[in-house]
């Protein structure tokens, strides 16, 4: 008998390891069929299970036990078995479901989109936009907090919250000590540092990236652009904190740099966390080797307007290597 | 040739006769066309500037940055319309709302600069349908002609609609 379990996932069969959920085995297959998850996140132990927009319906709950799942289960916290069969974007009852979740989770999350710094780039503005109804049911006043600011770079808009936990994990794993949690529980659950106090550690920063809202942003950042007018480019440096390996991705507008943010990869997840040095205080292009521009999904609003076969970027041209190697384009501009 | 349209004129060119040759009759004639427009046909032209036409219902002129019930300005700087817009007339910088300032700004965040390039603008519509703060509508007059390119950006000055106790 082989070491590995056999699954399938909306038809699709996949073997992966014993012990694996049954969230990462499709995203081993990848597509369409992966849930989407608001709290789970692949770099941080114990994330997941709280948001519930990962539901999956077990249609064959093993090989040797093919009775289904009674309910549906949240595939991020579920391991797979040998044999077991899912149903995903296959099942009505799962997109009702996640319908279901997406509605509850903007129940108090305010819909001030157009205001905050996340839209563009948000997972449950994505999330609301593929899966959720295009009007609320809910009438009654939304829960209110005032914004806070955490230390002089941070700041935390608790309106927006999901409660999803993953900056209280960012803090307990990244960072060496956590001064803020979850305060008070069920409707009345906050993120807070109890007194204000600042988060000041050189990993804090990564709060930032790993919010799946506008509920904690980069105050650096705050309202100087919206994300789908900068441009998204690769670059690294030699950081000399121990723990971070200086590779980001700079969010220009013109010549100047914006934003420095960790690089995500395709589930919004960070490559690799960043320390605070990297983050906040490198905001120039002689900072930085550049490594060229970020493959943005067409999809995206992000790649709206973008023109960099036409146009090089500014910063390429204050740089002879970069210069040499888009020449062609360069000619191209010029003869137009 | 056999003609295809059957439209073809068989032009008879005989020579003038003498009362002809005085040209007096087509003279008379063309004068009394020109006098009967002149006294008994109404103008088909307007003096513009000072007399205008009626728009149609969906004309789509300069625009306009309204305000709520209140008199604070609508827009939020989110953005969209300068995303929607095919002609890239449309720039924008964003600021935060200053306590106190809540008369002014009907969000925390305002767009302190708001420019439109008149001369890039192609008034198809697309930023007020992109509006999610419905701030924005084309409802104003035809652009007016201007001698220098720099005086077709325009800024807020010119867009914001007039403050309501004015």
């Amino acid at each position: 008998m082989s070491d590995k379990f056999k699954v399938t996932i909306d038809g699709i069969p996949v073997e992966v390891d014993p012990g694996t959920t049954i969230l990462n085995a499709a995203r081993q297959i990848g597509g369409d069929i992966v849930p989407p998850a608001m709290c789970y996140y692949s770099k941080l132990q114990g994330s997941g299970g709280k948001c519930r927009t990962c539901l999956v319906k077990v249609s064959k709950g093993s090989e040797k036990d093919p009775r289904p799942m009674p309910k549906l289960v949240a595939s991020c916290r579920t391991t797979v078995m040998d044999g077991m069969e899912v149903q995903n974007i296959t099942s009505p009852e799962v997109i009702e479901a996640r319908k279901g979740v997406v509605e509850m989770l903007l129940i108090n999350h305010p819909l001030d989109c157009p205001i905050c710094d996340q839209a563009g780039e948000c997972d449950l503005q994505n999330l609301g936009f593929e899966h959720g109804a295009a009007k609320t049911r809910y009438e009654f006043d939304r829960r209110t907090f005032h914004k806070i600011d955490i230390g002089d770079k941070i700041q935390l808009h608790m309106t927006r919250c999901i409660l999803c936990y993953r900056c209280v994990f960012t803090a307990d794993q990244i960072t060496d000590h956590r001064i803020h949690g979850i305060l008070n529980r069920g409707d009345h659950s906050e993120i807070s540092t109890y007194i204000q106090a600042a988060v000041d550690n050189d990993f804090s920063g990564n709060v930032i990236d790993v919010c799946p809202v506008g509920a904690l942003t980069d105050k650096t950042f705050r309202f100087r652009n919206r994300v789908w007018f900068t441009k998204p480019v690769e670059a690294h440096r030699d950081c000399d904190h121990p723990g971070c390996n200086g590779k980001v991705t700079l969010w220009y507008k013109g010549e100047d740099v914006l934003r420095v943010t960790a690089r995500k990869d395709v589930y919004g997840e960070v490559e690799e966390f960043i320390c605070n040095t990297c983050r906040f205080d490198k905001k120039k292009t002689s900072d930085w080797v550049i490594e060229g521009p970020r493959k943005v999904s067409n999809q995206s609003v992000i790649s709206a307007n973008h023109y960099e076969t036409m146009h090089p970027l500014p910063v390429v041209k204050t740089n002879p290597v970069l210069q040499e190697a888009n020449k062609e384009q360069f000619e191209r501009e010029t003869r137009l | 040739m056999e003609s295809l349209s059957n439209k073809r004129k068989v032009i008879e060119s005989k020579p003038l006769s003498l009362w002809e040759r005085t040209y007096l009759p087509a003279v008379v004639k063309g004068l009394a066309i020109t006098l009967k427009h002149f006294l008994f046909r109404k103008d088909v032209t307007v003096r513009y500037p000072e007399q205008k036409r009626e728009f149609s219902e969906n004309f789509r002129g300069m625009h306009s940055l309204k305000r709520d019930d209140e008199g604070r300005e609508r827009c939020t700087a989110c953005g969209l319309c300068a995303l929607s817009c095919p002609a890239e007339a449309i720039t924008m910088i964003a600021a935060e709302r200053k306590p106190g300032e809540e008369n002014l700004y009907r969000e925390e965040k305002y767009a302190a600069v708001y420019e439109i390039n008149m001369l890039r603008c192609i008034f198809c519509g697309l930023c007020e349908e992109a509006c999610p703060k419905e701030a924005i509508y084309l409802d104003g007059d035809i652009v007016p002609a201007d001698y220098l390119r720099k005086d077709f950006i325009y800024g807020k000055d010119k867009l914001v609609e007039a403050p309501l106790n004015q």
